[in-house]
């Protein structure tokens, strides 16, 4: 029996890697995502231009408008004459945001603290518009404490001291990254596993299958493990370049990463043989895993974390592998999480393994018969 | 055989009659156009979110006091948080590791004290970098509470205060800061892409397995009889799934519409016309419904989602990254349908985004017209 699956696999396997447009598709696409993705999703906010009405014409508006300049976000402050043009260039997106200083800004701070500026903000980008308002009361505390330093204020009585875990640098790669591990290996797994069973049905190999001594489970096995090896040399790939080329750390010990992703390959290959038992022809095939795909990547906590969901939601996206996988991803890498966190997250996706083989096994014979 | 360039009227009324009935009784383009749509958009407009409303934050008071208490309560007060008072670090830590809390505020055993002696009594702030986005947010939300509260009690004890320097922000077009408003637009722009690209790639596709387009060349149409019978139709049935979906979001999701809908209409069937003639050219490359549906979701619906600046920064990518949104059409479309939505008819904005889709438009039509002729020589 075990020769049987073995050669089974073997030919799978080659199956898969003779045909150049296959190698393609599960080599090249990957990596070309890995790395446009990896740069392009990111919720960084630099490179800001912020609109200037500086009605106080002082020093003190002076020198707050040289704290922005020095901000490293801000990369440029474009002055306006009338407040009509401040709202223009926010209008037709010439600027990310702007600033206007009223004419009573410089005596309000001296004799009538504390002073106001009016800051206004393009609703349009809303996440954006609110990640640069961090980023301006940021420099205001800054700027009023060294000028209350200077000019003789008492101390404030509170300070706040911040410190970012796992991430100092709030680095959106070290986050988009760990995260296309699992996306991109789920979508290179299921491709494989979606097609291959329609393919053979399609190519009429299937019924040449069929009357080999192979039973239904062994034919089950053949399909399963060539993809599990494909997946975890995919998710290699990306590792490894993770670590080299984006510098992302991986804290965790990698036997735990790799128990992850085995478990999670496993929930995959059950969906995408699924899938394929299911349906008549390849583009069925590929419909059909398009259809888990999107709705897998967009309730995964992927791009948008999942306590914004209603709750109703978050809770069907239990059954999502992905969901659980990316926990353990952002886990192993950042956070060197303890085997028993990672657990939490590992049990539910090994009974959603569980699930899905055997109804692909319980397909698979009903399809047969 | 002589083929003239015009377009003979009977012809392609002829033509576009026949694709019409095909795609009446084939109920696969009908469900790309108006399934598809509803599918994505109510799974994006729940699902997809950056509101930062009810964040959960543990924080940690070692020693209660008044102080230590006014403070929480601003804290809890404030419509971001959903705050968990603990009383030790040890634990507040495993919640932040299984990412239970996005951060943690601590207020150290000798808070009140230093806070009486005006000594500058820490507030300690532990983030979440894991999701680095969630963190930022917080991290200015809690300064901002924070300088709120330090107002009030300067107020309230009649002290100098401590914050010189406060700014009042106003959010134009969307003061509620709902996320949807911005997201759903952008979705609109993304799903017309999908849409728009998989309905001529598939289709005409699947005419080249057939073999029916070789008998059509056969016959005595022109190339741009062949194509104005494809993209008619297409088109038609592409403005019918763009107008279930600013019906869906003006209604279901409430997302305001400002502009002028004849301007909606113009910026949309430029699109629209682009990602069509987009997907012949695909199908004309592949010839092959498989291949045609891969290079369809990889070249139109990838780029429109991560290079269109629907959700990710354009102005924050690398360079090179940025030059190739350039010639990523739902770029422009996505920044016509977030003025068009939320800040209205602004032709300073959507005249740029028109010129450029056009252009981009105008190639892939070009394209699909010699990638078509080709095989008729």
């Amino acid at each position: 029996m075990l020769r049987r699956i073995l050669s089974l696999i073997v030919k799978e396997l080659l199956a898969l890697l003779r045909d150049a447009k296959s190698r393609f598709v599960v080599i090249v696409p990957p990596l070309v995502q890995l790395f446009v993705f990896s740069y392009a999703a990111t919720y960084d906010v630099t490179s800001i231009r912020l609109a200037v009405l500086d009605e106080s014409r002082t020093q003190e508006s002076r020198a707050l408008l040289a704290a922005f300049q020095g901000a490293p976000a801000f990369a440029e402050l474009v002055p306006v004459a009338r407040d009509d043009d401040l709202s223009a260039l926010v209008e037709r997106r010439a600027v990310t945001a702007a600033l206007h200083i009223p004419p009573r800004f410089a005596a309000d701070l001296r004799t009538d603290p504390p002073a106001r500026v009016s800051l206004v903000l393009d609703g349009r980008m809303s996440n954006t518009a609110q990640i640069v308002h961090g980023y301006v009361t940021a420099i205001l505390l800054d700027f009023g404490r060294a000028w209350g330093a200077a000019h003789g204020w008492p101390a404030p009585p509170s300070v706040i001291v911040e410190r970012v875990w796992f991430n100092p640098n709030m680095e959106s790669l070290w986050v988009v990254v760990p995260g296309l591990a699992g996306v991109l290996t789920m979508v290179v797994a299921l491709v494989v596993t979606a097609l291959s069973v329609a393919r053979e049905r399609e190519l009429g190999t299937f019924e040449q299958l069929l009357v080999t001594p192979l039973r239904p489970v062994e034919i089950l096995i053949g399909k399963t493990v060539p993809a599990l090896i494909i997946g975890l040399l995919e998710a290699t790939l990306i590792v490894v370049a993770a670590q080299v080329w984006f510098g992302v750390p991986l804290t965790a010990p990698v036997w735990l990463l790799y128990g992850a992703l085995t478990v999670f390959l496993l929930s995959i290959i059950g969906v995408g043989l699924f899938i394929s038992s299911l349906v008549q022809t390849q583009q069925q095939a590929i419909v059909g895993a398009f259809l888990f795909l999107v709705p897998a990547i967009i309730l995964s906590g992927f791009a948008t974390p999942l306590d914004n969901m209603p709750p109703w939601l978050q809770a069907a996206t239990w059954v999502n592998p992905l969901r659980h996988m990316m926990v353990i991803l952002r886990g192993v890498f950042l956070k060197d999480a303890a085997p028993a966190l990672v657990l939490d997250s590992l049990w539910p996706m090994a009974v959603i393994a569980v699930g899905t083989l055997a109804g692909a096994a319980w397909l698979f014979r009903r399809r047969l018969g | 055989m002589t083929r003239s360039a015009g377009l003979d009227p009977r012809r392609t009324a002829a033509l576009v009659r026949k694709e019409a009935l095909q795609v009446m009784r084939d109920p696969s383009s009908l469900a790309i156009a108006f399934v598809l749509p509803l599918v994505l958009l109510f799974l994006f407009g729940y699902g997809v979110s950056l509101d930062a409303d009810d964040v959960r934050l543990a924080v940690v008071v070692e020693n209660p006091t008044p102080d230590t208490a006014g403070f929480t309560a601003t804290l809890a007060n404030s419509p971001y948080f959903q705050v968990t008072e603990l009383r030790s670090r040890q634990e507040a830590v495993p919640l932040l590791d299984r990412g239970a809390v996005r951060g943690i505020v601590v207020l150290g055993q000798r808070f009140s004290a230093d806070y009486r002696a005006g000594a500058e009594a820490p507030v300690q702030v532990i983030l979440d970098g894991a999701d680095a986005n969630t963190a930022r947010l917080v991290q200015g939300y809690v300064q901002g509470v924070w300088s709120t509260w330090l107002t009030q009690e300067a107020l309230r004890q009649g002290r100098s205060l401590a914050v010189p320097v406060v700014a009042e922000g106003h959010v134009r077009y969307n003061p509620q800061l709902r996320s949807r408003n911005f997201l759903i637009p952008g979705l609109i722009a993304i799903i017309m892409a999908l849409i728009g690209t998989l309905l001529t790639a598939l289709v005409v596709a699947r005419e080249w397995e057939r073999g029916t387009m070789e008998s059509l060349m056969a016959t005595r149409v022109g190339v741009g009889e062949i194509l104005v019978g494809k993209l008619l139709p297409y088109f038609v049935l592409g403005m019918g799934g763009m107008a279930l979906s600013v019906g869906l979001a003006v209604t279901l999701f409430q997302v305001p519409f400002r502009g002028s809908v004849a301007a909606l209409v113009l910026v949309s069937a430029v699109f629209l016309l682009g990602a069509l003639a987009m997907g012949l050219v695909i199908s004309a490359l592949t010839r092959n419904q498989f291949a045609a549906g891969q290079v369809a979701i990889v070249a139109a619906f990838l780029p429109a989602f991560m290079l269109s600046g629907f959700v990710f920064e354009i102005s924050a990518m690398p360079l090179p990254i940025q030059a190739l949104t350039t010639v990523v059409s739902a770029r422009y479309f996505v920044s016509s349908l977030q003025t068009l939505f939320l800040a209205g008819t602004v032709w300073r904005v959507l005249l740029p985004d028109l010129l450029a889709m056009t252009a981009i438009a105008a190639v892939f039509l070009a394209i699909a017209v010699r990638s078509t002729r080709k095989r008729l020589d």
